[in-house]
């Protein structure tokens, strides 16, 4: 995997003008500007990522956009940034996620605005930082960084139980990154010292190191992802979250854990990957059917969209260990589906819980007759939550099951209930929502910003659902190119048993 | 001019003598101190390239040594400027304090720039001394009489180790016939398998053991942080330490590698059980202080880390980290010593709310405890991942793991510090003014803790540097 080094800086500037953004933040007066400034920041993020998409060349698996300098020379530790297939959807999904951040709390967040929106901004560069960085202290360096950021949205502007959800979430994700912390290092001594991430692909390693390092990755990521049976401090944290906090977890941070088995886990440890691939697998069905039963059992409509989440990440990783080009495309696409969908949903309910102040499903019924705009939006939502087709998950589930197919019918027939029950729980949900009883009459509908702010999710959930092959052509060489890493691994090591 | 630094302390101290003669002097005195903080800064600042060698020898002025006078400069300038008054330390005796303090530093700067056995001696007794003597002289607000407690305790085990740190002298000197550094280091280099020099080495290495908090020589920590006065804390939790760990240095390069996986296995025991007994009792502390003083014990153990590597490259780097540790420890004594209205003790419940009452203590507080925890992009972080990397790098894996263990203990006892400043209410707890000074030392804080933790380089080149010079 090589890096093509970019004259430009655009990688940087898109890590660095959110952080910048914070530091003129902290000195401008009067919360409205503040409001504003956050959203141009965010807004002029968006737009530069544009750049990514019509310079990306879809044509090679190479690291495109590089930068590549010394930072720590002591150390050997490098400032080195790279793009390609596997992350671009990412940082763009992120860049296009922020503003709505920052427009879905224009009104939720009334108190200490300034430091909220310095919180984002910062989430945002330590985001863009993960999915950029090539070099594996600064990787390290961003996915940490993120936990103080994540820690006092919560802690500071969340709900009742803020303490326990801000605390279980730092401690899961701080105990889970140790040992990766050991396993960067041991890769850096096994790579004549070098931090260099391309550099740690397709090394050959011996099957019991690529087994532990493959085992430190697991624990980091699947408890970012959240895999079955690490997933329960999400839940917590969706639900005190403030909105805005919700719609970062669920659309980016959940992804740098399939992320971190895409990036790291296949291609630098591709044996160890490949044998302990069926237990991957078992785990994904264990949280596919577990996050679809219990969303069927909540009352309180945050919680709800979390379990679903960790049947849809669990749909994710099931793509992933199929370790077939569908598979992987799908988890990929599936991957920004729930980016744009969760997102919008937990926008959605941050919206409402301004008007009603309650998450329940009972303290919202009927409100097909009094909020037309606000059901139809979360008409629309939920069926693409639920996988329907025409809309974007349809996609993402689709390919997955394909792949799942193509490598074992048994796993693959164990996903199917998965796809029924997201159905269950998203119908009942609208059922409920939508028609039971009479409908509020004191609350109001949508206003203009929020629509604003939901409308480009819409557009989306279209796009990818009637048109995905744009989406698909950009991963398609890096997914052909990881695969064959991890195929690779598997001759090399036969030859060398003969 | 080699002896410029010291002579202006000798000076500095006169003064405060003088000083002390009147009555309530304090804010005088402490005028004077900071006058003589900023100015050891710049001698030493300025002569920092000095070299040369006095006293027959006995007194060595190199890199290495203004090196680490810089250091101890700049965290007497900072313990100094933390808060603006000196509260929970009678007005009456408040001159002689900062004399004493003059006084300790003055030791510790000697103490880095011993050359010999002997010289290495007086000085550490110059500084512990006047330090035995800081701690009691706290006013007693509980009844209980805590300070006495504490002194005792720090004297006692400050006594014990010091003569064990003088009995391993003398087998140093009745091997070797000299207790020149620069003699003895290529005598017991030749004394390879030579069990006595080796337990020599050891019991000198004791004396820094107590010094930096190293279990089994911990007892006096927490005690000695709870019951001393805020500033004393912050004192003796951060400047003693910076010289205890560069004689630790000085004398760990006696040993000959080839000899030492001996005493290799005892630090690697030492660093272990440290960092275990330090987190896991840091647990349970309610009161900051003595939760950071266990804070404490546990990365004196991670110090440990580098200095087992027994090269340049381990001992720069534990150079770095407990540099790296003075600044982090201070950002959270300048949240104690501010909150602390009376110079009473703060507990974790006195900073509830803290990011209501004073959001720029809340965020130094932030800073500091997320720094002494490990999290980027703060120094702590680079820090301890030098460390661990060069002890991975020596083939100590299962150190290593125990270690990465340790910060994710470490993490809950920080964490809940910070959950208090940011989570939870106020209640009916005073907001706290922030001085100008103090404002000025937490944003310095604040910017040195991310600047080194970002941009490591140049700090640690010249500690690899100052090692060169005595290695």
């Amino acid at each position: 995997m090589e890096l093509i080094i970019s004259g430009g800086h655009l990688l940087s500037w898109l890590i660095f003008i959110p952080l910048i953004g914070a530091g003129l933040l902290f000195f401008t007066p009067g919360e409205e500007n503040q409001r504003r400034l956050a959203f141009v920041v965010t807004s002029v993020n968006a737009l530069l990522s544009l750049k990514l998409w019509s310079g990306f060349d879809a044509a090679t698996a190479a690291l495109q956009f590089g930068e590549r300098f010394a930072w720590i020379p002591s150390l050997n530790i490098e400032y080195a940034l790279g793009l390609d297939g596997i992350s671009i959807l990412l940082v763009m999904l992120t860049t296009f996620i922020m503003p709505l951040c920052v427009l879905g709390s224009w009104t939720y967040i009334s108190k200490r605005v300034k430091e909220f929106m310095i919180c984002l901004l910062v989430m945002e560069t330590a985001m863009i930082g993960v999915f950029c960085a090539m070099d594996f202290v600064l990787f390290y360096v961003f996915w940490e960084m993120m936990l103080i950021p994540m820690y006092l949205l919560i802690g500071v502007w969340g709900g009742a139980r803020r303490k326990y959800a801000s605390v279980k979430f730092f401690l899961y994700t701080l105990a889970g990154s140790v040992m990766l912390l050991v396993a960067i290092i041991a890769l850096y001594l096994a790579n004549d010292h070098s931090w260099f991430i391309p550099d740690m692909m397709g090394k050959g390693y011996s099957m019991s190191f690529q087994v532990w390092v493959f085992l430190a990755f697991f624990l980091a990521f699947a408890i970012k992802v959240p895999m079955f049976p690490f997933h329960t401090w999400l839940p917590a944290a969706h639900v005190e979250a403030p909105g805005a906090g919700s719609v970062i977890l669920a659309s980016v941070l959940l992804k740098m854990g399939t992320y971190g088995f895409l990036r790291f886990g296949l291609p630098i440890t591709p044996q160890a990957t490949l044998a302990l691939a069926p237990y991957m697998l078992w785990l994904s069905i264990a949280g596919i059917l577990y996050g679809g039963f219990t969303a069927l059992a909540q009352s309180d409509m945050k919680k709800l969209i979390a379990y679903s989440s960790v049947g849809h990440m669990g749909f994710v990783t099931l793509g992933i260990f199929v370790l077939n080009t569908s598979g992987v495309e799908g988890a990929l696409i599936q991957m920004v589906n729930h980016g744009i969908t969760t997102g919008a949903l937990f926008l959605m309910i941050g919206m409402i819980y301004e008007r009603t102040h309650s998450r329940e499903i009972k303290d919202h019924s009927g409100l097909a007759y009094t909020l037309p705009i606000f059901v139809s939006f979360l008409t629309i939502f939920a069926l693409s939550s639920l996988g329907f087709p025409g809309t974007n998950s349809f996609i993402g589930e689709f390919l997955i099951l394909v792949g799942a197919f193509s490598h074992n019918k048994i796993i693959a027939g164990f996903a199917i209930p998965g796809a029924v029950l997201a159905a269950a729980y998203m119908l009942r949900l609208l059922q409920h929502v939508l028609f039971k009883g009479k409908g509020r009459t004191d609350i109001s509908d949508l206003n203009f910003r929020e629509c604003v702010t939901l409308a480009p999710l819409l557009i989306l959930v279209f796009w990818i659902g009637l048109a995905p092959e744009p989406f698909m052509n950009v991963m398609h060489t890096s997914v052909e190119f990881l695969l064959n890493q991890v195929n690779a691994s598997q001759a090399v090591a036969a030859l060398a048993g003969q | 001019m080699l002896f410029l630094p010291e002579l202006f302390l000798l000076g500095g101290s006169l003064v405060l003598f003088f000083v002390t003669l009147g009555e309530d002097k304090g804010t005088l005195a402490k005028n004077i101190t900071i006058a003589i903080g900023l100015g050891l800064t710049i001698l030493c600042a300025w002569g920092i390239n000095n070299s040369g060698t006095m006293f027959f020898g006995a007194y060595a002025v190199d890199f290495y040594s203004q090196f680490f006078k810089l250091v101890i400069a700049l965290g007497l300038t900072f313990v100094l400027l933390l808060a603006p008054d000196l509260k929970g330390v009678n007005t009456k005796i408040q001159a002689e304090y900062y004399l004493f303090m003059v006084l300790s530093v003055l030791g510790l700067v000697m103490l880095v720039s011993s050359a010999e056995l002997l010289t290495l001696f007086v000085a550490l007794e110059l500084s512990s001394f006047a330090l035995y003597l800081m701690v009691p002289m706290r006013d007693d607000t509980t009844g209980e009489r805590k300070q006495m407690e504490a002194a005792i305790k720090y004297i006692m085990f400050g006594v014990i180790s010091t003569g064990t740190m003088l009995f391993g002298m003398s087998y140093l000197f009745g091997l070797t016939g000299t207790t020149y550094f620069i003699e003895l280091l290529p005598a017991l280099q030749g004394m390879v398998g030579n069990p006595v020099a080796l337990l020599a080495v050891l019991m000198v290495l004791v004396g820094f053991f107590y010094k930096l908090g190293i279990f089994p020589f911990h007892f006096w920590v927490p005690d000695v942080y709870e019951g001393s006065a805020n500033a004393t804390t912050s004192f003796i939790a951060t400047v003693p330490k910076i010289a205890a760990v560069a004689i630790m240095i000085r004398i760990m390069t006696l040993v000959n590698p080839a000899d030492s996986s001996w005493l290799v296995l005892i630090l690697m025991i030492a660093a272990v059980a440290s960092m275990f007994y330090g987190n896991l009792a840091a647990l349970v502390q309610t009161d900051i202080k003595r939760m950071l003083g266990f804070s404490g014990i546990a990365h004196a153990g991670f110090v440990l880390l580098g200095l087992l590597a027994m090269d340049e490259l381990g001992y720069a780097r534990a150079t770095f980290y407990i540099i790296g540790y003075l600044l982090m420890n201070l950002a959270c004594f300048l949240v104690v010593c501010n909150v602390s209205v009376q110079g009473e003790n703060v507990s974790r419940d006195d900073l509830k709310g803290l990011y209501k009452r004073s959001p720029f203590l809340a965020l130094v507080l932030l800073v500091g405890m997320f720094a002494l925890a490990g999290i980027p992009p703060f120094v702590g972080f680079i820090g301890k991942f030098m460390l661990l990397t060069s002890a991975l790098q020596a083939d100590h894996l299962i150190l290593v793991i125990l270690a990465a263990l340790n910060t994710a203990i470490a993490i809950f006892y920080y964490l809940s510090v910070v959950r208090v400043a940011f989570t939870s209410d106020p209640e009916d707890r005073p907001d706290v003014e922030v001085g100008a000074s103090t404002w000025a030392v937490g944003m310095i804080l604040m910017v040195v803790i991310v600047y080194m933790g970002i941009a490591p380089n140049q700090i640690l080149t010249m500690a690899s540097q100052a090692m060169k010079v005595i290695m």
